[in-house]
This record gives structure tokens, sequence and C-alpha cells, in this order.
């Protein structure tokens, strides 16, 4: 990449972290941003090779902090290979890589080992997070100094909540002086246990085991009167009720250090979702029905939890968007609802399922851009998801007016697990640049012409 | 499905044939059906094709030599991966006694046991170019899972918490060659709404018949999102049910009592303080039969347990149709078959074409 010298001309630029929202020219040297023009100049600098963004929203790459890999261990499902061509694909250059692999990422040389293969292999950034607990098992701490020293940009036993509150309590008051943030999967497996669906109308209909909003509920409260007690950073990952929002209000209002991300799929599909109709309400079940492309943790909740999400995404109580990225392979999707696997492969849906809300008008453009850049680097406090001078040059070009139908069968992830398949969504990640290479182009020939090579 | 009427033919010497056309003959009022899912896309009137079946069907059971030919050449799978006595059999006998070759896999005793998928067990199956799949699972949809999956017909024998559609069927036979035209009756159901798949069919069963359906079980066995004492709405798929706050309100002026399996799971899992207590305040007993209309019927679909949900005192008396129940159930499964399997209705079709993809 040695000396890559691109303008990116004639875009929408929208930067949150700058406050930039104008028509203007990207200018980017050495894998670095060197400006954001005060307007479009019309001109490409002599030297610099044009990428012309007419018509486009130039954005900062995006950053997610929830992203299942699946490797080492379950590389059927997913490899850091796959996992970081998705990313680019979905406009993301930086991702989060959750540490349930096997074996768990719960010490350095399991991180090391993560973060070598990415910088060797992966197309873009990879971050790793730590286990909070050895195994992921809930009993002991995972060595979390050595952890960090390692790299990992956060704690979390995701999948697995910290069924204990006590350790919980010492895994937050540990991290304070680390500085970074715990990430707890908030579910209470003892409310609504047995339950692969959120407790509702459709679940008494479909005759599926409910889980109640509760049990998330229940788990977000007491995790940020623990934040409260030990003064840690808590991020609360995929929220998804309207109780736990109240929680979360109720906790910022009063100092709690705390963040929340919400997923693509839990700001856009309800549980009408598992009907098969991709959220029509049928008045008879056919054998459509039990989509177990929707069957995730958290479940798809009611349409009031959705709403409800959006409205806190909009006004900031909740604070990103982070994917959940959660690939399995089809023999874990192709079964009953009860045997499916529980996640929905989201990378390369992510922003223009959420772009369905901007359409609408539930949400900007500006807003949906900072949930996936500033808002994600501003909880990593790092120098990323910004097109400030000097910051690493990864960006995000999208058509917002290109049309396009989710096909999994053509996602570069190595799996197919979306419910979205069929569906018809607009507002196209086209080009992805990160550090200054283009790692993802729509419109060259091949999707990936220079990264597969 | 053709119209059986015109498939009689075959066989003009048996007059088993005869009585199985009449009793499914005369207007055909709907759309051919390939499975039987769940009884929620069935009109009032397909329904009563079904029962009217059914009747012809009893009498041929009834009879001292009722082998008949209706089925021959046919094959039905049972494919049972939760214990049971009474449907198993009940479908065997239904599929032998129409002259169909049966053949019962049970998941202990198939591959299932060493690790195959339900997939797998049932592309396998498929294979062997079956014309009927009787499936009892224990994960609520997994019928609609299998039929999208083979090309023969499903009939779901019970699956998980979500429907049983043979057994409403064989209820509401029961009831109507009992009290005639539903419309208006009360239905009490009393017992474990939560897990009964029973519950659930039975109730949109008889409400689609037009007759009133009230439950009764302890607040812990209905969905969280009904509450007792109130009549749910359309949207909750069960509009119009009504959730008693006790159980003789629920038993009070019913024309119909039907008691649910009460399971000691739901005692372990702490839904329950103990069987005891169930006994005492929601059983069915003399007392409570009482409270219901003079000659109100008894219902249970079996297996009972005696003295928890049922007294053996009600559940052998008077107005017990326990038995016949039973007896029914293999009549009614008869016309279910007979109607999705009917002579000179290609159920093999397909089984080398690419219709039942993995991406259905």
């Amino acid at each position: 990449m040695a000396a890559r010298k691109l303008a990116i001309t004639g875009g929408r630029v929208i930067d949150p972290a700058q406050g930039i929202d104008r028509v203007a020219d990207v200018l980017i040297s050495n894998g670095k941003i060197d400006e954001v023009t005060s307007a479009s100049s019309g001109k490409t600098p002599d030297g610099y090779e044009q990428i012309d963004a007419s018509g486009k929203i130039v954005s900062p790459g995006f950053v997610d902090l929830h992203t299942h890999l699946r490797d080492p261990g379950q590389e059927w499902k997913e490899t850091i290979v796959t996992g970081t061509r998705a990313a680019a694909y979905g406009g993301f250059t930086t991702i989060s890589a959750m540490p349930n692999t096997d074996p768990v990422q719960d010490s350095a040389a399991v991180v090391d080992d993560v973060m070598r293969r990415s910088a060797a292999d992966g197309l873009i950034r990879v971050l790793p997070i730590g286990a909070i607990s050895i195994g992921q098992k809930g009993k002991r701490l995972a060595p979390m100094g050595e952890l960090a020293d390692s790299g990992v940009i956060g704690f979390s036993d995701d999948g697995n909540p910290v069924a204990d509150a006590n350790l919980m309590r010492q895994a937050l008051s540990y991290s304070v002086e680390l500085g970074l943030p715990i990430i707890n999967h908030a579910e209470d497996k003892k409310i609504g246990a047995g339950g692969v669906m959120s407790a509702g109308t459709v679940a008494t209909r479909l005759g599926l085991a409910g889980v109640p909003a509760e049990a998330e509920t229940a788990m977000v409260a007491r995790d940020l009167h623990l934040a409260d007690l030990t003064k840690a950073r808590l991020h609360i990952p995929h929220i998804s009720t309207v109780g736990s929002l109240v929680a979360l209000r109720t906790a910022k209002e009063s100092g709690v250090d705390v963040t929340a991300e919400v997923t693509p799929h839990h700001l856009t599909l309800s549980d009408e979702w598992v009907y098969g109709l991709k959220g029509e309400v049928p008045a008879t079940v056919g054998s459509e029905a039990y989509d177990t492309n929707t069957k995730v943790n958290p479940p798809l909740r009611s349409r009031a939890d959705v709403e409800a999400v959006i409205d806190a995404l909009n006004e900031g109580l909740i604070d990103i968007i982070a994917t959940d990225h959660a690939p399995h392979a089809a023999t874990d999707k192709v079964c009953t609802y009860n045997e499916a696997a529980h996640g929905i492969n989201v990378l390369e849906t992510a922003f223009s399922s959420v772009f369905q809300l901007v359409d609408t008008g539930k949400i900007s453009v500006v807003r949906l851009i900072e949930s996936l850049t500033a808002g994600p680097a501003a909880i990593l406090r790092k120098d990323l998801g910004s097109l400030k001078k000097g910051f690493s040059a990864d960006v995000a070009i999208i058509d917002p007016g290109s049309k396009w139908v989710v096909n999994p069968e053509q996602f570069e992830s190595k799996s197919v697990n979306s419910p979205l398949a069929g569906v018809e969504l607009a507002g196209r990640v086209v080009t992805t640049i990160y550090q200054g290479e283009t790692v993802f182009d729509l419109n060259a020939s091949g999707v990936f012409s220079e990264a597969k090579q | 499905m053709t119209n059986p009427t015109t498939t009689v033919g075959n066989n003009p010497a048996d007059d088993s044939e005869a009585v199985i056309a009449s009793g499914v003959s005369g207007e055909t009022v709907v759309a051919p059906r390939h499975h039987l899912l769940d009884l929620d896309d069935l009109s009032a009137a397909e329904i009563n094709e079904l029962l009217d079946s059914a009747e012809g069907m009893l009498e041929i059971a009834g009879r001292d030599n009722r082998k008949t030919p209706a089925l021959r050449g046919k094959t039905i799978i049972t494919m049972f991966f939760e214990n049971s006595t009474r449907t198993r059999v009940s479908f065997e006998q239904a599929g032998k006694i129409l002259g169909a070759d049966v053949i019962n896999v049970t998941a202990s005793a198939s591959s299932v046991s060493k690790g195959e998928s339900l997939l797998n067990t049932v592309k396998t199956l498929q294979a062997m170019q079956i014309d009927a799949l009787v499936v009892r699972h224990p994960h609520s949809g997994a019928p609609y899972f299998i039929s999208n999956h083979t090309d023969a017909s499903v009939v779901n024998a019970g699956d998980g918490t979500h429907a049983h559609p043979t057994q409403s069927l064989l209820d509401l036979f029961t009831v109507r060659n009992h009290i005639g035209d539903m419309t208006g009756k009360k239905i009490a159901i009393v017992g474990d709404v939560l897990y009964s798949r029973v519950a659930r069919s039975n109730i949109l069963a008889f409400q689609k018949m037009g007759a009133e359906v009230t439950v009764s079980c302890p607040n812990t066995l209905i969905p969280d999102e009904w509450n007792l004492g109130s009549t749910l709405g359309d949207e909750t798929g069960f509009g119009g049910l009504k959730l008693a706050r006790n159980v003789d309100e629920a038993v009070d002026s019913a024309d119909v009592v039907m008691a649910l399996r009460i399971q000691q799971e739901r005692q372990d899992a702490g839904h329950l303080p103990s069987l005891r207590e169930y006994s005492d305040r929601w059983g069915i007993n003399a007392k409570r039969m009482a409270l219901a209309n003079d000659g109100a019927l008894l219902m249970h679909p079996g297996p009972m347990n005696e003295g928890v949900e049922i007294s053996s005192e009600v559940a052998h008396g008077g107005q017990s149709v326990v038995e016949e129940q039973v007896r029914n159930g293999v009549a009614v499964r008869m016309a279910v078959l007979y109607t999705l399997c009917a002579p000179g209705k290609s159920t093999r079709i397909g089984n080398n074409d690419s219709n039942s993809s993995d991406e259905a």
C-alpha cells in the first residue's frame, strides 16, 4: 500500500465525530486521512487516484463491537478470513471478536493467536474481546490483566451471562484499574428456562416455550446497580426490552458509567418474523413458520420493544449499533426450532437493514452512521470511526438509492443464516477502504477483485 | 386430493369402499389437502366432512372382518419421537384396517439414537417412497419442518406443546355423536394449558364448531400474557376463550368437561406446590361434575392420573366417555389417512425431483 494517494470526490461526507455533513472530497495518502475538504473541488489533485462518489454517502468505515468470528474452533461456520471479508462487504473496517471460541479467549496465548492471524489473514482490523471468567464458565475470573496487556478491548462471557452476582461485581471492580468495559450478556437463564423465542402471543400460538422480556430486564437492572457500586464501566450488549431501557435511563441519569448497544435485527424485526412470513401475521400457521433463521438470543421481541429501541437509539439512550454477527452452519438451522442454534448472520446486511428506518423517517442517516462509527469508537477510546486528519483511512461508501435483494448464498460469510433472504433493501455499501486500500468494491468484476487474489 | 367418489371403482366388489366413499362423498367444499398439521386451517365444513367420513369408518372398524383394501399398496410410516401407546397404536390400527402397510419407527430403536438428524431421517424414509408420515415429536413445529422436506403426506400426531389435531378430531367426533350441533355449547377444559397441545388444539377445534370454551388451571400454567378472569381477544389467536378464575366457575353449566393430564414435571419445575394441592383445587370429581349440566360428558385424552386430575369415581362413571374417545380415535384416524392417501391420489410424486429442497 506504500503510497497510494486517493481522492474520494463529490460525495456527501458524513463524519459525526467532527460534525461534518457536507458534499466534499476526502483525500487519503499513506493509508491515512489527509483531509476532508471544505467543499468538493470538482477536480482531483495531481497524483491522486480518484473514486467518484457523487450521489453517494462517504462515511468513516464502520466499527463493530460485537462479532462472532468462530475462529478458532468452529471454522466450518466462519473464519477470520471469511468473517473479515463479510465485514468489509458490509462496510466495516474494525470488528471486535467475541471470546466464545474454542479454546475460549481467556488467556494471552489464545488472544495473541487471534490477533496474529487477524493481522496476517484478516482483510480489516480485528480487536479481540477477552473472557470475563475462565472458560466462560462463570466460576473464576479470567486473567483480566494479562488479557488487557494482550490488547483486548473489553471483557465478555457473551452467550453465557455471568449468573453469579458476586462474580459480576468482582469483574466490574477488577476492570476499573484496566479501564476496559465489562460486556455482560444480560439474561437470567432461570426465568423462562427452556424458552426458544420471546414470550408472547406468537410463542403461544406456535406452542414454543417463551422467554419473558424480564429475563433480560432483571439482569440489566442488577448489572446497572453493580456498576454503580463499583464505579466500573459497563457496556450492555444487544439491549432489547422496554424494561431494560427504563433501567438504563435511570442509571444514566444517576451517572452510572454505562453504554448500550442494539443490533440491527432488534431494531427491525419483531417476534412475528418467527411465523416465517417476513413479519406478516398469518391467519393460520403454515409450513413456512418456525423460521429457524429468526432464532437468536436475545430473542426477537414484540413490536413495542422494537419501537422502543428505535426511539432509544434516536435519542442516544442507546449509544450504538453492534451486529452480534453469529454465523451458523446449515445443519444448525435446518432442523426444528428447538434444535436450532441461536444467532443471525448480520455483517453484510447490517447497514442496509437499518437503512430501512432511514427510508421510513424513523432515524436520520447521520444518527445511523454515528451509531456505527463515532459511537463505538468512543467506547473503544481509539482513534477510529472518523475521517480526522491522521486517522487510519477507513472509509465506507454507500449508495443510498441502490436497491438489492438479500441472497445469503452470495454472502462472503461462510454461513447463510439470515432471516432477510429474499428481502429487498436499499442503502447499499458499494466500496470499503481500509488503511487506504480498497478491500471491497461492488462494481469491480467480482466482489473482492483485489482482496481475493 | 382426488374426489374419493371417483375412485370407488378400484374394487367395486368390495362394499367397504362404498361405505368409505359414502362417508366422504357429497359436496366437496374444500381444496385438496395434503397434510394434517393442525386444525387451525380447516374450516368447520372441512372438519365436519372428516367427521362424516369417520362415521363410516367407525362402522367398518366394528365389523367382524374389518380388513378393507381401501389403502392397499400405500405405505404409512409412524415416526414417534416420544413415548405413546394409544396414539401410535390407533394410527397403526387405522392404517391396517384400511389395508395400508404400516411401519413403525421409534426414536429409540432407529438411527436417531445414533445421532441422525431429523432431516436425514426424513430424507431416508422419503427415498423409500412412502405415502404418509405420521409424526409425534417433542418439538413444536417438527411436522411443519418435515412437511417441507418430504412429498409424503404428513400427519401431526402431536408436536411439542403446539398441536394434536387428530386428538381434537376424535374429541369433536365423540361430542358430536352425543350432543350433535355444538353451537353455543359450553366446553370446560381443566388442566395444564401452557404445556398441553391437546388443550390448544381443542380450544381452536371446539371454537371452530361454534362452542364456547372456558379453561381453568393454575395461573402458572397459562401463558404470561393471559389473565385469569378475562376473555381473550382475537389478536391472541384464541379469541373468545374464557379464562375462569377457578375450576367451579369453568365447570358450572358445562356441557362437556375435559380434564387434562397433569404431569409430575410441573410440580418438580415449581409450577405447582404439589399434585395433592392440584387435585384438591382443580381435580374433577363427582362434586364438581354436579355443577355441570345434567348429562354433561366427561372427557380425558389419556393417559389418566386417576386421583390427581380426575377421580376414579367419575373417570369410570356414567358420564365418562374416555373409552369411547379411544375407540373413536381409530375411526377418526382412518378418515384422516383415507382423506390424505385416497386411492388414485399420487402421493409419491416428485420423490426424485428437487421440490423438497433444503431451502423450503
